[in-house]
This record gives C-alpha cells, structure tokens and sequence, in this order.
C-alpha cells in the first residue's frame, strides 16, 4: 500500500441521468480509510513472517491490530455521521493498478452508510472474538498462526466491504474464501477438517464463478466496474433487462456460494470443523453475510429485475426452512446453529429480495444476527471447552449452575433468535415477516407464512438446544475414562460473550424503533416507501408470538418435562422427516449424484481428452521447438570466426533490406 | 575533456576560428562525478595497500554512485542541449541514466561479495596468472582480488551515461568505447574456469571491436550524407529532398548493426551466450542490466530524432530484427543446461520483445521501453545474484541438473528465484507482467499488431523454460552431494532483497515509475 494516497474526485456515474450514484472525493479522517485494511494486514504479516519469534506474543499483536482497526472505523465512523445526510458516501482513491486507455483498473475504498455499518460489525465483533481466542487458543500449539489468519480474514473482509468497485470486491471475496478455507482446515491432522475445508473451497468455487462472470457482464455492457458507473448505468436504464438480470442472477450466484443458501448451502454446517471462534466470527457474524451485502449493494440492479428478486425470494424462502428443519434433527451443537445460521441468513435473503422495503431490514437482521450468533457460538465454545472438546447435546445436561456466565449470555442470544420481546430478533425478524405479508398477492401470503412458520421452527430447536445443554439432568458424570469437569471459562472468554450478549438485547431495537437503521441506509438503498399492510402489523407480531411461543412449548414439553436420551435413538425410531433432516435433507447425496459422479466421469474424460488429445498436441509442439531448438543450437559453435561470420550475414540482410524497403 | 574539444573540431569544422564552447557543469555533474570517480579509483589502486584496497575501492565506488545518482534526481526537470549541443540532457537521458547508475549500484553490491567461498571473492585475485600454471590452484584461495573492477565498472558506468546522452553521433562513438573497453575486461576477471572466462572476454573484445567498426562506418557513410554527425542537423538533412539518399540508408543499416550487436539482438547475438556464461556472476548482471539500458537508449535516440522522419523504411526491418532476436532467444534457450547460458538466451529473447516496444515508433513505445529496461534489470540482477549463490567446491553450481530439489534444501532462496523466474516470464502480479504490458500495448497503440502476437507466442515458448527450472527445484529430488547454499552473503542478500522487491513492487503498484517515464517520454527528447 502506498502511503502517500492521491486523493482524486471521481467521475459521477452517469451524470446525465440525474446524477444518480454520486461519490464525494476524501478528505480528512476518510482518507486514512485504508488504514483500515491495512492494520490488520500489517499483523498478519508479522505473525506470518515473524514465525517462531512472535509465538510468545503473536496474540496480542494480533488482538492490537483489530482493535486498532475497530478504533479507526469507530472515529470514521463518527465523522461519517457527522456529514451532511446526502453527502455520506465518501471513495477515496487508492492507486490506479493497471491504467491502460480504455483498460481502467483502480483500487479505490468506499466509506458510505452500508460500509460504514459494516466497517463497525466486522472490526468490532472480530475485536471481541479476538480476545475471546486468546482464552480460547492458549493450549493451542498453532495459536499465533491462528491469530495470523484471523487478522488476514479481518483484512480481507474489510477490503470487500469498503471497495469502491466490484475489482476490489472480488479480490476481498476471493481473500475472506482464502482465510475461511485456512481457518476451517486450522486443524488439518483431522481428516474431517481438511475434507471440510475442500467442500467449503468446492462450492465457493461455484459461487465464485458467477460473481466473476457478473463482473464482466458489467464490464462488457458498462466498460467500467466501479460502483459509480455501474449503478448510474443501472439506474438510468441503460442496460437491457435481459443483461440486467442475468448480471444479477450471476450475482446471486455468488451471494448463494458465499452465505450458504440453497442450493449451495452444504458446505457451511461442515466448516464448523474449525475453531470455535472461527465458526463465531467468519461462519456466522460475518462472511457468510457477505452475498446479503453484496445484494444490498447492488440494490441499483436488483431494483430493475423483479425476476431476479423473485428468484432471491424464493432461496432465501426454501432456505429458511431447509435451515430450521435440518436444525432440529442434529444432536451436535455446533451443527445446530451453523443450520440456524443458514435458516437466518435465509430470512435475510428474504428481506433483501422484497426490495427497497426489505435492503434495510436484510441488513438490521444481518446486524442483530452478527451479535447474537457470534455470541451463541462462542457460548457454545465456551461450552465445548469446559466438557473437554464434546459436542454432542446429548451429553451435556444441567450445566447451568456450573457455568452462570454462558448460561445468563448464552440465554440471552438465545431469546434474541427466538424473537422473543424485546430483545434484539424479535423487531428485526418481525418486521422481515410483517414486511413479506405486506408484499401482497399470494406470494405475500407464501412467503409471510414461511417465515411464519420458520420463526416457530427456529423456536423448536433453539429451545430445544437450550434445554438439552443447560437444563435436566447431566448426561454426563465426572469419573470414568469419560470424565469431564464443566467450569466456567476464564475472563479472556467470558467479557466478549457478556459484551456480545449486551448487543444482542439491545441492537435489534436500537436499529428497527423509529426506523433508525432505514433511514440511514436510505441514501444507499432507496427510500423504504409506504406498506401497503395486507395484515396489520399488529396482528403479524402476535401471530410470530404464538407460533414461537408455539415451538418453545413443544420444545420445553419434549425436552424439558421429559429425559434426553443420552444416545440419539435409530433412524427406525424416528419419522422419516427427521431421518432426511439428519441427513441434511439428503443435500449431499444430491450434490453426489448430480454433480460429483458427473462430475468425476467429466473428469476422467478430459483427463484422458487432456493426456491423449492436448498433450499430445503440446507434446508434438514442444518435440517440435526443441527440436528447432537442437538444430539452431548447432549455429552456436563457439568459434568467433562463425559469429563473425553470421554478423557479416545479419548487416548484409540489414543493409539489404533497407536498400529495398527504399526502393519498393 | 579533450574529447569534447575534438568533438567541437569535428562539429564546428566548417567554420574558421574554433571557440570553445560553454559548458553548464552543474548538468553533466552526474558524469562528471562517475569519471571522477573512476580516476579517484585508479589513484586508489596505485597508492593504497591491498587489503585496504579491498574495503576502500567498493565504498568509494557506492559512494560514488550514489552520489552521482542524487545528482540525476535534482536534475530531474532538466531538459537543454550542452557542450555544442553534443550532449542532450533531457527526460530520457536522465531516466536512463539514474537506472545505470542504480544498476551499478547494485552490481557494486555483488562485486563486493567476500563471502561466497572461503577464498572470498568471486573475481580473480591475479589476472595475470597463466590458467592451468603452478601459480593459479593457489591463486584460487588467495584472499587478494583485482580491485582494479571497481575503476573500470565507473568507466563503464560513465560511459554508458554518455552514450546515452550524446547528442552527436562521434561523441556517441567515443562513449560506446568507454563503455565497452573496460566490459572486455572485465568477462575476463571470473576466479573460478579461468579459460573460459578469458576466451569469453576475448571473445567479446574481438566481436564487439567488429561491431564498432560497423558502427564507425556507417558514421562516415551518414556524415557523407548529411555532412554532420549531430544528430538533430541529419534529420533536417534527411528531410530535405533531392539528393540520393544511398549513404543514408547504409549509414541507418550499419549504426543498427552496432546497436544491435550491444543489445544482443539476433543474428548480432552470439556473443551474448559465451560471454554471459564466461564472465564472473557480478560482472554478468551488470553487464545484462546496465548495458541493455545504455544500448536501448542511444538506439533510441538515434532512431528516433536523427531517423524519425525514416521510421516508415526502417520499422519494417526492425520487425524483422524483432521477430528473429525474440525466436532465437526462446527457442535456444529451451535446450539450454547451463543455467547462465538460459538466462542469456532469456536475455535474447528480452531484447526482442524491448525492440516490439520501439517497433510502435511512438511516445508510448518510448515510455514503455524505459519502463521495461527498469524492470527487466532489477529482475535479471536478482536472478544472476541468486545464481552466484549456489555452489559446489567447484564453484557455482551453474548446471541446471545440479539445481534439482534446491527448493527442498533452500526454500527461501528457491522461492525467490522461482518468483524472479516468473517475472521474466512475465506473470502478474510482478514487474515483468506490467512491463511487457506497456510495451506490447505501445505496439498495438502503433499498429504492430502482428509483432505483437509473435511476442507472445515466444512468450508462452518462453514461459517453457523458465516454468521448467520451477518444476526442477520443487517437484525434484535433491541429488546428495548437491550444491551448498552459501550462507550469510550479506552483500549478495542485500542485492537480491532489492531486486526482488522492486520486482513485486513494480507488479502491483506500477503506477509512479509508469507516471516518471512517462513523464520524461512526453517531453521527449532533445534536438
């Protein structure tokens, strides 16, 4: 990174069609934005290259770099707040990469409302997680490596956040696929961890794929990537529809690969196979809410494609349920929530796919479910530890007493999912559900149900997860050669889940009463409009109330009032539902049959086609040049008299050909 | 500086009384610095004890360079003609410059090197010494070098800073011997294979003595011609119509071929090969680097101001030259196993895709060529200081059979030399990516689409070889008695840290030393 940044003022996007994506040139705090980025990248680069010798203080250097990081977002935060309301989206040149004519490719970051929200999530809860890893990792052989990776994921995801063109973007996309991928295979002496990290490496692939064919779509049809001249082109009609919507569908895509939404959601209950605070801070706070930020950025193109929204409806729709379902049938802790995740990333989908009603309500969830999630899975971790790396629910029981604190805040990210009043899912999910019915139609009526419906789901199983860990009786004893010994967990671990607990009352509130959140996204993506409410809301939130009252009492009736078996009773035992959603609502054997088997017989043949046709081509080409190359060889005898002899030849021909080149 | 006044004799003949012409000397300080350095040197070598030697000539060499380089950077905005107009400072020439300078600074650092083996240098500690004579297994391990190196790489230094600057084709002249003289030396210094190192420098001087006096003839033929040899006055002459232009075309054809043979353009390349391979590992990397840039830059000043007006009858030639340097020099290098030997093919087949640049006959092959000159040279010291560091008890390790697994052994250094290697090969992400970018996109930009497309064919041939040696450290087993990785060779780290940096520098933020050469090709050169 050059330090000396020129700040230029960018071209507006398309000022003839009413100016309207305009950016204003850095000044000030905003031009240290890259600072930002740069922080965290500056850790990983001396944990990385430091080695061995950074190993006794890796962990602070890293926790010092994101909080460092957290600082600055947090004081360009509140200049951002400061500014005029109209003039908050500020893009600060970087340094022009490659500059070639018509070829522009510039680094540049964007700080605006939704990057700026962003900004504060991804530094500020990856600070805590930070601290919470230095508990967590301390008998961690690998522990400064692990600190390495985090502060690259923070680099990383702050770069796709804050640029200022899909180039920039992608690079950070690719980055936080690269950083999630090292962490997931953190411990890759198991098996399990190293073939999860493939998965996840796999179908990010996929996803990948459409994101960047997006991108040259945009830069076929637009000529440039920057969100500027994109979103002007968007907004002023100047792409078909046609293109518009495959841009967006490609989008989509990627979005899907990223945040673990149908059909590419596989991928994401398997990378638990990381640490815990990695399954807290990149597979459920924030990278996998990547593709709702990137929807919500590209609000310009979705606005112009019902279809391509009505496709995100239906994902985030199907995904919300297939998330809940396969929730309830997992013993294994982590999983649970990892599919909880899943199911409400897909609520956020949903919002985001209702259009400007829904960008702002997508991204208070994604917020809310930033601080609650994080703090669930580090509850969870908090649990793992004390039962000596255990995860399966059926052996925990009755640890309330013995950890208080993971009881109280996990408790409390625990109502803020089920939505129960006031804590902070119950105004974020309300709404996305008020807000699906008021979308009209049949379909409004489909999708408010759905959500309806996952929310008493998402109820079920959280309660369920609840009760099987905290409350009855322990299903687990303190002699034998499975002896545990449950106790709360040290400081480090325990003020980050308090803190994150705190956020979880508090944020959903903060962002939905009085349309605090909407308001400020506004600028980014669109006025929210009026509602036309099929449903008066009032009547929505009690419906969600009684139907999540609904799942907890089913829950609390099976689990609580009754014994937990400590051994998952057999699929025969079970209704065929719960045999699919053990297994994943058999996602993997689909993937299995339509893709991997294809997909390995492909393989064969173009390793063949590859070996047979291409090498063989290459082959004889190589033969060929080496052989010319044998031959030329021989020119070089060594002797001066033949090199000045071929000399001779060469000014003879020069000299010549001049002569004729006059003549003709 | 008698060779000025001769110069004036020769410029100013057709008038009567001969005046002496101003001098600014605060533009040519740089010059002047360097010659006064090499003075300084040899006073050093006549005055000062041996060992002392060994310390006082590098430091003064460094200092020197330096010192003239902070003198090009202050005369950055400097665009005049001087001396009787036979010296032209303006952008290209001080981008030029300050590279040759910075190249030197670098081979400074290599030259410098004691601690390659337990004898020290890498340079001959008497040259003198009949190879295969009772007196040379001991001179081998002599702690003594020629320290003499460091005067005659200032002379060259200078020299090449003068060809580059000379506005005035006999000034010219005089310069490319400055430069080359003390270059013949020099490929005769190498420790280790004495006889191969002497029969590279005899080589060399027989060759390149060949080549001036192509150069020198098609000086007079072009003085027949336009009745001067300053640049500026022989395209006002070949503008002007009416007379047979014969001696014009002879004279272009005939300074070509001298030019040509400096950058090792093909069929004038042949030497490059022996005398890369024969020359000590130091003397190779400056040669490769700084020479390139002096010869590219003259060529290009001669091309383009005194020929300008001729591009329509030359280009179609240089297409020619183009073509054939960048074949030779991929297709040759494939069978290479002589690690040195490759590079010089890669070398080669530089000067062709260099030549693809000036093909374009614009603004932009100019400032793409300047740019790739930088680039390249950083690359192939790094690379040439990488291979003096792989050794036997023979010396270095320079068959490529004996670099097999050298990134099991070493892994830094092989990671260095493979991220080097795809440099030249011109990967993303480092300097040879952007630099064969500017000047393929100055051809394209120039309508030599074509040549272009045969660029990157020899490109991909090229990749061939370089990928290969990759695929040999990594993918290879180490042979057991394998080549040592000399350790702690400060100097030598130094030169490769610097070269490797620049190199991934230049591939990810280009863009200032693009806006400098562009800068200093806009304003073009000076008449």
């Amino acid at each position: 990174m050059t330090p000396g940044l020129a700040t230029t003022v960018l071209a507006a996007g398309a000022p003839e069609h009413g100016g309207a994506v305009h950016y204003t040139a850095a000044s000030g705090v905003f031009e240290l934005s890259w600072l930002l980025i740069v922080l965290p990248l500056a850790g990983a680069a001396v944990l990385l290259l430091g080695g061995k010798r950074t190993d006794r203080f890796g962990h602070w250097v890293g926790t010092l770099a994101a909080a460092a990081s957290f600082v600055v977002g947090l004081v360009i935060f509140i200049a951002l707040v400061g500014r005029d309301s109209s003039d908050r989206a500020v893009s600060s040149h970087l340094f022009a990469w490659m500059p070639v004519n018509s070829f522009q490719v510039d680094v540049g970051l964007l700080v605006d409302q939704l990057s700026g929200v962003f900004v504060l999530l991804i530094t500020g809860v990856g600070t805590l997680i930070h601290v919470y890893s230095i508990g967590y990792m301390a008998h961690d052989p690998g522990r400064r490596r692990f600190f390495a990776y985090m502060n690259l994921f923070l680099a990383s995801m702050l770069l796709l956040v804050l640029g200022n063109n899909f180039l920039v973007l992608y690079a950070g996309w690719e980055l936080v696929g690269l950083s999630s991928y090292l962490l997931i295979k953190f411990w890759e002496y198991r098996p399990a961890a190293a073939t999860a990290a493939n998965k996840a490496f796999y179908m990010n692939r996929v996803g990948d794929v459409g994101l960047a064919l997006a991108i040259m779509f945009m830069f076929a049809t637009v000529g440039s990537t920057n969100y500027e001249d994109v979103f002007g082109a968007a907004a002023g009609d100047m792409i078909g529809y046609g293109t518009i919507t495959a841009v967006a569908l490609l989008l989509l895509l990627g979005a899907c690969g990223k945040s673990g939404q149908f059909p590419l959601q596989a991928w994401l209950p398997d990378a638990m196979e990381g640490p815990t605070p990695i399954s807290a801070l990149i597979h459920a706070a924030t990278m996998v809410t990547a593709g709702v930020y990137l929807i919500a950025r590209c609000a310009p193109i979705f606005n112009e494609t019902q279809a391509a929204r009505t496709v995100v409806l239906i994902i985030g729709a199907v995904t919300l349920l297939i998330g809940c379902v396969i929730g309830c049938a997992y013993d294994d802790i982590k999983k649970v929530l990892a599919y909880s995740t899943v199911s409400q990333i897909g609520y956020m989908f949903l919002a985001v796919g209702l259009g400007p009603a829904g960008y702002a309500l997508g991204i208070a969830h994604l917020l809310a479910h930033g601080f609650f999630k994080a703090g669930l899975f580090l509850g969870s971790g908090s649990v793992i530890h004390a039962m000596n790396d255990e995860q399966d629910m059926r052996r925990y029981g009755g640890l309330r007493r013995l950890m208080p604190v993971t009881w109280v805040t996990f408790g409390l990210g625990y109502l803020a999912i089920i939505g129960l009043p006031p804590f902070s899912g119950f105004f974020t999910k309300d709404k996305i559900i008020e807000t699906a019915f008021a979308k009209g139609g049949t379909s409004g009526y489909i999708y408010g149900i759905v959500a309806l419906l996952g929310a008493g789901i998402t109820a079920f199983y959280m309660t369920r997860l609840f009760v099987m860990t905290f409350h009855g009786r322990p299903r687990w004893s303190t002699e034998g050669a499975d002896a545990k010994h449950p106790h709360e967990s040290p400081l480090s671990m325990t003020v980050p889940m308090i803190l994150l607990a705190v956020g979880s009352v508090a944020a959903g509130g903060l962002f939905i009463v009085g349309g605090t959140l909407s308001d400020w996204l506004a600028p980014v993506v669109g006025e929210h409009g009026e509602a036309h409410h099929t449903l008066s809301p009032a009547v929505v939130t009690a419906l969600t109330l009684v139907v999540s009252v609904g799942g907890f009492a089913g829950a609390f009736l099976r689990y609580q009032l009754r014994p937990v078996a400590a051994v998952a009773p057999a699929d025969s035992e079970v209704s065929l539902l719960t045999v699919a959603a053990r297994r994943d609502l058999y996602a993997n054997t689909f993937n299995e049959v339509a893709f991997m088997r294809p997909g390995q017989y492909l393989t064969r043949f173009l390793v063949w086609f590859d070996s047979v046709v291409i090498d063989g081509v290459v082959r004889g080409t190589a033969a060929g040049i080496g052989g010319l190359s044998g031959r030329l060889r021989r020119a070089q005898t060594g002797y001066v008299r033949t090199y000045a002899l071929s000399m001779l030849g060469g000014t003879i021909l020069v000299v010549g050909a001049l002569l004729l080149v006059r003549a003709g | 500086m008698s060779a000025t006044e001769s110069l004036v004799l020769a410029a100013g003949s057709s008038g009567g009384s001969i005046q002496v012409p101003p001098v600014e000397y605060s533009s040519i300080s740089p010059l002047l610095i360097v010659f006064g350095l090499a003075f300084v040197g040899i006073l050093v070598e006549a005055f000062v004890s041996a060992p002392a030697r060994r310390v006082v000539q590098p430091v003064l060499a460094f200092l020197g360079f330096a010192a003239a380089f902070v003198g090009t950077v202050l005369l950055h905005a400097r665009r005049d003609t001087l001396v009787a107009d036979a010296l032209a400072i303006d952008g290209p020439t001080l981008f030029m410059q300050g590279t040759i300078l910075l190249f030197g600074l670098l081979a400074v650092l290599l030259v410098a090197e004691r601690r390659l083996e337990s004898s020290g240098s890498a340079l001959v500690a008497s040259a003198a010494v009949t190879p295969g004579s009772a007196g040379s297994t001991a001179m081998q391990t002599s702690r003594h070098m020629q320290t003499e190196a460091y005067p005659l790489m200032a002379f060259s230094v200078a020299g090449m800073m003068l060809f580059v600057a000379a506005n005035n084709l006999l000034l010219m002249f005089v310069a490319l011997e400055i430069l080359s003289l003390p270059l013949y030396l020099l490929a005769g210094l190498a420790r280790r294979r004495r006889l191969l190192s002497q029969e590279a420098a005899m080589k060399y001087f027989l060759l390149g003595a060949f080549s001036s006096a192509f150069f020198l003839y098609g000086l007079a033929f072009i003085y027949g011609y336009a009745g001067s040899v300053q640049l500026g006055e022989i395209a006002d002459a070949a503008a002007t119509a009416g007379k047979s232009d014969t001696f014009l075309y002879l004279g272009v054809g005939l300074l070509g071929v001298g030019f040509f043979f400096k950058i090792g353009a093909a069929p004038f390349h042949s030497w490059t090969p022996d005398v890369y391979q024969g020359s000590p590992t130091p003397v190779t990397a400056f040669m490769a680097a700084a020479t390139k840039v002096a010869a590219f830059g003259a060529l290009l000043r001669v091309f383009y101001v005194a020929f300008g007006g001729l591009r329509w009858d030359w280009r179609p030639v240089l297409w020619g030259v183009a073509i054939l340097t960048m074949v030779v020099g991929a297709v040759l290098a494939l069978t290479q196993r002589d690690i040195k030997r490759m590079l010089a093919y890669s070398a080669i087949a530089h000067a062709g895709f260099l030549l693809v640049g000036m093909a374009g006959t614009n603004a932009d092959g100019l400032s793409g060529s300047m740019f790739y000159l930088v680039t390249y040279g950083f690359t192939t010291i790094a690379a040439f200081a990488v291979v003096s560091l792989v050794r036997t008890g023979e010396g270095e390790a320079s068959d490529l059979s004996q670099w097999q697994g050298l990134g099991r052994t070493s892994p830094v250094l092989a990671g260095i030399f493979a991220f080097l290697l795809l440099a030249l090969a011109g990967i993303p992400l480092t300097s040879g990516f952007t630099g064969k970018f500017a000047v393929f996109q100055a051809a394209i930009s120039g309508d030599a689409t074509p040549l272009v497309v045969v660029a990157l064919v020899c490109s991909a041939i090229a990749a061939f070889f370089y990928v290969r040696v990759i695929v040999l450290m990594f993918f290879s087993e180490p042979p057991t008695d394998g080549p040592v990785v000399v350790t702690r060779p400060s100097l030598t780290y130094a030169a490769v840290g610097v070269g490797a940096a620049v190199t991934l520098l230049l591939g990810v933020v280009p863009q200032p030393l693009l806006d400098l050469a562009n800068t200093a090709a806009t304003s073009g050169f000076v008449r």
